[in-house]
């Protein structure tokens, strides 16, 4: 059984996907990931897809999925790395994964998770890259 | 009348005939002496009357998809797509071959003026082939116009999407004109490659240069801007215009998530205020 492996860095979780995703290891990849964020009470869990040349709607569907558990959880996803045909197929497909943050490679996903966490209070607009620090703190 | 003489007739008169002819274009208000000089307009039309008599020889006047017709169909396409290319008016290239029909209806005239019900008869046929001929040579050109009108989109399409690097991290396209599916793709992939190579974080789409933007030049500009999101980087619209903007609104298209920007120049206002940067006058003491 195909496991991807899941690195934990601090507060948060690594997963580098460096082999095309199947259906299988897509699905273990959801159980360990949510397995993980609960075990370490990870705060951010970043996803590392520039390996990825092939993404079908499965696999978008997958990722929308571990973003929004995670989120129930109380952690952030962000995704980085991704191709242009990659970007290109999923719009098309009509899977703009709103919802997950994304940047463009692992040192600027980390920073965004950092600041994330940091900002006391924070909420995920749809559709929106907006990674801007809420001003509104609760106190 | 067992068989048509025309074709005895006006092999009999061939030098006569192509004389005739070339006046005819010559004396044609629209002849193009810029364009072509009369030498090769006389070389063209004696290989276009061998050709023609040749085919007319086994007396069919009616369908020019037989192989005796061969010969004069390629010719005759030769003759109209480098007319087409080199910006004949379709007035100047059918007049060519109509020409030809009044130059034989001559001839037959002054050979069979004896034998008026003959000469209709022959009239007739002369005109029908003509005809067929003629539209040979319209649909010809005009596939060869249509060649250069598809050769022109497609270099209009990769000479209009250059990306320009405005800042450390910020990059701007200037669109120019329609956007249709295929413009949106070279759009999309260029920018997104861009995006990876130089590894922005912002995009400014400038639309400055598009007349009209309705619900599917929309979509296509809401797909570019989510394809710039996966990437990890934001994707700015700037440079609509108050009429476009009312449209956007009338026909009820939903930009919600996409930010929008009146001009280049707040667009890039915003991404230097994301970027942390600042931009201001310097104070002399």
């Amino acid at each position: 059984m195909d496991r991807i492996p899941i690195l934990k860095m601090g507060d948060f979780l690594l997963v580098t996907i460096q082999v095309d995703m199947y259906d299988r290891l897509a699905l273990n990849l959801e159980n360990d990931l949510i397995q993980m964020v609960n075990k370490h009470e990870a705060k951010g869990v970043l996803i590392d897809i520039s390996a990825v040349s092939i993404v079908d709607s499965f696999m978008g569907r997958i990722i929308g999925n571990i973003a929004t558990m995670s989120k129930i959880l109380d952690a952030e996803t962000v995704v980085v790395g991704m191709q242009p045909a990659v970007a290109i197929t999923l719009v098309e497909l009509g899977l703009p994964l709103s919802g997950v943050h994304t940047a463009l490679n692992v040192e600027k996903g980390m920073q965004l998770l950092q600041d994330r966490i940091n900002s006391s209070d924070f909420h995920i607009d749809d559709a929106e890259a907006d990674w801007d620090d809420d001003d509104d703190q609760l106190e | 009348m067992s068989k048509s003489s025309t074709s005895a007739i006006l092999n009999s008169r061939k030098n006569d005939l192509l004389q005739n002819w070339i006046d005819n274009q010559v004396e044609d208000p629209s002849l193009r002496e810029d364009l072509m000089t009369n030498d090769e307009m006389r070389s063209q039309s004696e290989e276009l009357l061998d050709a023609f008599l040749e085919g007319i020889k086994s007396d069919n006047f009616e369908d020019i998809s037989r192989q005796e017709f061969n010969t004069i169909n390629d010719i005759l396409s030769g003759i109209s797509l480098s007319r087409a290319h080199s910006g004949f008016t379709p007035r100047e290239t059918s007049i060519y071959v109509l020409s030809l029909k009044k130059a034989i209806i001559r001839i037959l005239q002054e050979e069979l003026k004896d034998a008026p019900d003959q000469l209709v008869n022959e009239i007739i046929k002369v005109t029908t082939l003509l005809d067929s001929l003629s539209i040979v040579t319209f649909e010809t050109y005009i596939k060869g116009r249509e060649e250069v009108i598809l050769r022109q989109t497609s270099e209009i399409n990769e000479i209009s999407t250059p990306v320009i690097r405005v800042w450390e991290g910020v990059l701007a396209l200037p669109i120019i004109g329609t956007l249709d599916s295929e413009r949106t793709q070279i759009v999309m992939e260029s920018l997104l490659q861009e995006i990876v190579d130089t590894g922005s974080t912002i995009a400014i789409l400038d639309i400055s240069g598009v007349p009209a933007v309705d619900t599917l030049v929309a979509q296509h500009l809401i797909k570019t801007v989510n394809a710039t999101r996966l990437m990890g980087a934001e994707c700015i619209i700037s440079g609509i215009k108050p009429e476009i903007a009312q449209t956007i609104v009338h026909l009820g298209i939903n930009l919600e998530g996409v930010q929008t920007k009146a001009t280049l120049a707040s667009a890039l206002k915003h991404a230097f205020t994301k970027l942390n940067l600042v931009v201001g006058k310097r104070k002399n003491y």
